[in-house]
């Protein structure tokens, strides 16, 4: 029987849910180092959906692909450690600056090399929101696309089931493979860690790291090649260079203003009992409540 | 030739979705702005009253494309249909709703025909430009303006070299307003037949039910909303018990709502719902951009806070500084003294 290849897209992102008070630098730009970079979390109930494939087809391998700089590796060993076979990561300065049209030519590129019957990726990245590389990526490989999904309801190596969570309702859709699907922050959360996995690939590394480690990891990765992460650069994807990074991005940032708040004419009041009742009686006046 | 268009989205009950009209809306200011036209784009079943309410909004054109395998909606039949209208007619604009429609398909075209597209926008306008890098200027393009990163960022973008300027609007976010002067748009109907092929079917929808929202922020007229600074769930209590004797409906923050304090649904801002009620009450809540976004049209603000410098002190009419704990059994005792 064929095996059945299933690809997830995950990327690092920084936890823009904990943006403290120096996230910005003075000339209004972005201070990653402030920020904790965590596994975006829609990619993570991805990464669950792949994994609960693989264990319904049995005869299913799941692989993960992240865009970004050398730290992004993280995404690809804690991937392993949950129960993903293999991970690659595109890494290039001419990556630098993509939007989402040149993120998905760049990962549509790589997703050719690897040929999955299967895509899951998230439906969104917290640091844009955008919601677009699943769908540009999949109109890229001319795959169709189911969004929006909450729930696998059956699969088999011809043909996937899935609740979509919409608006109003919800609807299930059945699609024949290959198919590109993006996955809902609503759908199930993502299985721990396994231990023996951990202890297996704890020293996983790409290449970059490893010339950036101290200790010699030579014989070790002799031994157990497997822990090597395989790093893609733009040439190795054959891509064309027109349409990656800045230059393959239609949008341009023409500028970022920092939020300066015109401030309204207020009334600042304390917690007091006094306080507090003048401010219920003047709702009750002008008959805001009431 | 360089006109705006409006993908006008087709609801279950056969209505053009309200996040439609008010991008018809704001679509015909653009295009007056600009000197050009405005054309809508329905893809259904059956079009019929759906054309009437569309020209409400003083369109020129309406492109119509009928075919009993477009309703309900579906990515790729619907994707074949938009692809070819906007190679015919190449759009200078383009605009969509930040539906779950919407963000399906509208990221399948911008990357079919490799132009820039612009999620959420929460504003939009016409203005030049000049390219810093080569010097090059250019005229009247379309600002797609969002807040970005954190709420401490509003960026704006542009697309200036590819064409249509793609964005997306959530509901709510624009003002929906009728043309004051009605006119009789073109209909000009898309032989579907041609364009949708057996593979765009492939896809097969196999059961759909509605399950009509629980909370409507958006009828609400007095909103108490809580933020990360409301500590626990249990401390959510005290906002339902005095929406409660006001008569409102309780909202919450993404913080909030990823705390676990309150259910995604009741999430105000930029990636939740946009609300203009006569009173907000904003508990606990710092005042990000993107929760700003979505509520900062309230008639009145009313925010309790313990920091001073919060942010949402800024936009509000009252600020009140201090425990969120303390104050709202204060409000409710109060109000009850005072009402009757
Ligand atoms: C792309 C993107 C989209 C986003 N979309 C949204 C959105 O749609 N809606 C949204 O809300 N956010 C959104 N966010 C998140 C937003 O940036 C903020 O992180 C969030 O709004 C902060 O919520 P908060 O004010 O509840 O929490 P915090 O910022 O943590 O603020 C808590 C506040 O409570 C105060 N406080 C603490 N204890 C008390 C007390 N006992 N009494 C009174 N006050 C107290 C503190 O002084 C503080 O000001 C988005 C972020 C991104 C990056
Ligand atoms: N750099 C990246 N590397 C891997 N996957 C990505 C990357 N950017 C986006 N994705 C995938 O596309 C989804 C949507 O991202 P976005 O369009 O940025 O909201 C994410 O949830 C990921 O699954």
């Amino acid at each position: 029987m064929k095996k059945i290849k299933i690809l997830v897209l995950a990327k690092q992102v920084p936890d823009t849910r904990n943006v403290g008070k120096d996230a910005m630098k003075a000339d209004g730009t972005v201070n990653r180092a402030a920020l904790p970079a965590i596994y975006n979390p829609d990619d993570l109930c991805a990464l669950e959906m792949a994994l609960s494939a693989k264990d319904i087809l049995k005869n299913a391998e799941v692989y993960v692909i992240t865009m970004g700089p050398t730290r992004a590796a993280e995404i690809i060993r804690e991937s392993i450690y949950r129960g993903a076979e293999e991970g690659f990561l595109l890494t290039d300065r001419k990556f630098a600056g993509s939007d989402t049209l040149a993120t998905s030519y760049a990962i549509a590129k790589a997703v050719e090399k690897i040929n999955p019957d299967i895509i899951f990726c998230g439906l969104q990245a917290i640091d844009g929101d955008t919601a677009q590389v699943g769908p540009q990526t999949a109109e890229k490989l001319h795959f169709p696309q189911v969004t929006y999904a909450e729930e696998l309801l059956e699969l088999d190596s011809t043909k996937i089931v899935l609740k979509r969570r919409l608006e109003r309702g919800v609807e299930t859709v059945t699609a024949p493979l290959p198919v590109l699907v993006t996955v809902h922050g609503s759908a199930k959360a993502c299985r721990a860690r396994n231990a023996k996995r951990v202890m297996q690939y704890k020293h996983a590394r790409t290449a970059t790291e490893l010339q950036e480690e101290t200790r010699d990891y030579t014989e070790l990765f002799n031994k157990r090649p497997y822990l090597k992460i395989e790093e893609w650069s733009a040439d190795m994807l054959q891509a064309n260079e027109e349409y990656l990074g800045l230059s393959g991005s239609p949008t341009k940032v023409k500028n970022i203003d920092n939020v300066i708040l015109a401030q309204k004419e207020n009334k600042v009041l304390t917690a007091s009992d006094q306080d507090v009742e003048e401010l219920m009686l003047d709702l009750l006046k002008s008959r805001v409540i009431g | 030739m360089k006109n705006v268009f409006v993908y006008c989205e087709v609801t279950e009950d056969k209505t053009i979705a309200d996040v439609s009209l008010e991008l018809l809306s704001k679509g015909r200011k653009l295009a007056e702005q600009l000197g050009v036209k405005l054309e809508a784009v329905v893809i259904t079943d059956e079009a019929g009253e759906t054309l009437t309410r569309i020209q409400d909004f003083g369109v020129d054109v309406i492109h119509v494309a009928e075919n009993k395998e477009l309703f309900p909606y579906r990515t790729l039949p619907h994707f074949k249909i938009i692809h070819h209208i906007f190679q015919e007619e190449k759009p200078e604009i383009a605009l969509f709703g930040a539906t779950s429609v919407g963000r399906d398909l509208a990221p399948r075209i911008a990357s079919s025909l490799r132009c820039g597209l612009t999620a959420d926008c929460t504003s939009l306008e016409i203005g030049n430009h000049t390219d810093n890098k080569t010097g090059k200027e250019y005229k009247n393009l379309l600002y797609q303006i969002r807040p970005a990163f954190g709420g401490n960022i509003i960026a704006t973008i542009v697309n200036p070299d590819t064409r249509p300027q793609m964005a997306t609007v959530r509901e709510g976010v624009m003002k929906l307003e009728e043309a004051t002067e009605k006119k009789k748009a073109t209909i000009k109907k898309i032989d579907t037949t041609k364009l949708i092929q057996p593979e765009d079917l492939i896809i097969k929808i196999i059961d759909r039910h509605i399950e009509a929202q629980k909370v409507n922020l958006k009828a609400a007229g007095i909103i108490i909303s809580g933020g990360y600074g409301m500590g626990s769930k249990e401390n959510f209590q005290l906002l339902y018990d005095l929406a409660n004797v006001l008569g409102g409906e309780v909202a919450a923050t993404r913080a909030a709502v990823d705390a676990g304090f309150a259910e995604h649904e009741r999430q105000v801002g930029q990636t939740g719902v946009t609300v203009r009620p006569k009173l907000y009450i904003a508990c606990g809540i710092s005042g990000a951009v993107q929760h700003r976004a979505g509520m900062d049209q309230s008639a009145k603000i009313i925010s309790i806070n313990t920091d001073a410098d919060a942010p949402i002190n800024a936009i509000a009419d009252y600020a009140v500084i201090g425990d969120v704990l303390e104050i709202i059994p204060k409000m409710i005792a109060y109000y009850k003294k005072h009402s009757k």
